[in-house]
């Protein structure tokens, strides 16, 4: 009776539906508050020249900023993180891009292995690798060597680079790349003219990826990298903020916040060109 | 990683590109491995004579690590960690969320995604000072705490993995919730709708309808976040150093602290092999269900 009446009156399933769009929204609603909240302190530390943890302790002003903003406190950091993003970046596209395409072109025994064990390669826990990869780097004397540190950085990438590189080529119908060899080019002159050009999308978002977890990664270089000079920002924040006795939060935090606008830029651009599900779609659906 | 012997003139020439990569990877990837093996059976240490010239010490650092209380206890460390944090976590909460946002108003899930993505995104260390702000001592929790008359100053040390967890599933969930938005999105509609006139409840239709169709993607990324937290270190030297004593020591904390702190080189590699064997054993388990999956 009473439900009959409603149908009649608000279109029933209709307003149940909307009941249920309130109710998820709202919880949606707070678990994002929540996860809002360790961000926020973030924000009103940088900005506050007598920052501690506390939230409720506010203030104004540029002082962090212009204090942290310096070329020894600032610039090299950064600019070691540039390096090394930029060389683990290049270095894993490039190599994966040569490593994929016969793994991805000649369907034999021998690549249907090797992409068995990049795939477990894939999977290992680079942390537990970490001491082993000190002990190898004394042995080897390359320690604290930025050229040292990419090339583990980028073998510690390629795995799931090959892994995205090889299904993007698979993708690509052989059949223009056979038309440019019987034009006279060789294998990786159809490499480099044909299967290049078009998983450009494809090499944009390996290199962006793997730009962006060097740039985060605090582990590797913490290990590898002794020397202040040669350290990268996420090293640099935890050594001489996080170890110096009293800690200037309202410096680390108006640090972390322009170490992080690069990355968070890079993602929104990604995103906007790309959608965010394809920068994972390659590593997950396999 | 291709097979030496099998390699013909023609074979050669057909996988010269991928050289550099596999060079790359057995040097630095292969060769850690080989060299943790045999590290773990010497006395390798951080500074000193046997730095330099180790001695072959036979199963010493094995036998030292199964009577080593802290090693079985940095195990189920890591165990509750996964457990919680990944599986529980990670996964519940993410697939809670993407169910959350394919029905909620759209500002409101536009919203929430970009500061749920935030927490994932921005870089490790600052994700990790932002974690240590909201839980140490006159940090956030604790001025809530004060509201209602608790005293939360030392959560740090009082329950230092619950705020671990805690920590990690608010760093890595964005993952899982964009998996499953992705899986859950290409659950083909007409099976759904079809499960609606068959007057199966909502509940009904994604336990028994939409959880099977993305089993794949689930079994996926229960596997990828175990690894990711398997490999979980700056977050616990950041929060708790992995103390207070070895209260917070998951396996890769206690491999660095053994190694560096107390400058057993041996000992921590050994202790990094057995964790390397772990990951590796998921990893093959996870294969082999794909493999499975695939020919079902």
């Amino acid at each position: 009776m009473m439900s009959g009446l409603q149908h009649s009156r608000k279109g029933g399933l209709g307003s149940r539906k909307r009941t249920v769009k309130v109710v998820y929204s709202i919880v949606l609603a707070v678990i994002a508050v929540i996860f809002a909240l360790p961000l926020c302190w973030l924000f009103i530390a940088a900005f506050n020249p007598h920052a501690t943890l506390s939230i409720t302790n506010t203030g104004f002003s540029f002082d962090n900023f212009k204090s942290v903003v310096s070329w020894d406190t600032f610039g090299d950091p950064i600019l070691n993180s540039f390096i090394l993003s930029l060389g683990t970046a290049l270095l894993v596209v490039i190599c994966s891009v040569l490593a994929a395409y016969p793994l991805a072109r000649f369907k034999t025994k021998v690549s249907s292995r090797s992409l068995n064990i990049i795939l477990f390669a894939s999977c290992l826990p680079i942390t537990s690798l970490m001491v082993p990869v000190y002990g190898i780097f004394v042995q080897l004397n390359i320690i604290d060597s930025m050229t040292g540190t990419i090339l583990f950085m980028a073998a510690a990438g390629l795995p799931m680079g090959i892994f995205m590189m090889r299904n993007f080529i698979a993708s690509i119908p052989p059949d223009l790349e056979e038309a440019a060899w019987v034009d006279g080019a060789s294998r990786l002159g159809a490499l480099r003219r044909i299967v290049v050009p078009l998983m450009m999308p494809s090499i944009v978002v390996i290199f962006i990826s793997e730009f962006a977890s060097t740039w985060g990664n605090f582990f590797v270089p913490f290990m590898l990298l002794m020397s202040p000079e040669k350290q990268p920002a996420a090293v640099s924040i935890y050594t001489f903020f996080g170890q110096h006795g009293t800690v200037a939060y309202g410096q680390l935090a108006a640090f972390s916040l322009l170490y992080s606008i690069p990355i968070v830029l890079i993602y929104v651009i990604t995103e906007s060109r790309v959608g965010n599900n394809s920068m994972m779609a390659g590593s997950v659906k396999g | 990683m291709i097979s030496k012997h099998k390699r013909t003139g023609a074979m050669l020439s057909k996988y010269t590109p991928v050289l550099p990569a596999v060079i790359l990877m057995l040097v630095f990837l292969l060769g850690p491995i080989i060299w943790s093996v045999y590290a773990s059976f010497t006395n390798v240490s951080l500074v000193g004579a046997t730095a330099i010239h180790p001695q072959f010490v036979g199963l010493d650092n094995y036998v030292a690590m199964f009577k080593d209380p802290d090693f079985f206890k940095s195990i189920w460390l890591t165990v509750l960690l996964i457990l919680f944090s990944a599986i529980i976590g990670q996964n519940v909460l993410g697939m809670f969320l993407a169910v959350l946002s394919s029905k909620a108003a759209v500002p409101v899930r536009k919203v929430s995604e970009v500061i749920i993505v935030l927490a994932w995104i921005i870089p490790d260390v600052v994700g990790c000072y932002c974690a240590y702000a909201f839980f140490a001592g006159e940090g956030t929790v604790d001025t809530f705490g004060s509201f209602f008359g608790l005293d939360l100053s030392s959560l740090l040390y009082d329950h230092p993995m619950t705020v671990i967890v805690l920590a990690n599933i608010w760093r890595g969930t964005a993952f899982s919730m964009m998996i499953y938005q992705a899986a859950l999105n290409d659950v083909p509609e007409e099976v759904v709708e079809a499960g609606l006139i068959d007057g199966a409840k909502p509940m009904r239709i994604f336990f028994s309808i939409k959880m099977p169709i993305i089993k794949r993607s689930i079994l996926t990324n229960l596997m990828l976040t175990t690894l990711q937290t398997l490999s979980v270190f700056s977050l616990i030297i950041i929060l708790t150093g992995g103390g207070p004593g070895t209260n917070s020591s998951t396996l890769p904390v206690l491999a660095y602290d053994q190694a560096f702190k107390f400058s057993k080189l041996g000992y921590g590699v050994a202790i990094s092999a057995v964790t390397i064997l772990i990951g590796g054993i998921f990893s093959i388990v996870y294969m082999r269900m794909l493999k499975t999956e695939k020919e079902d």
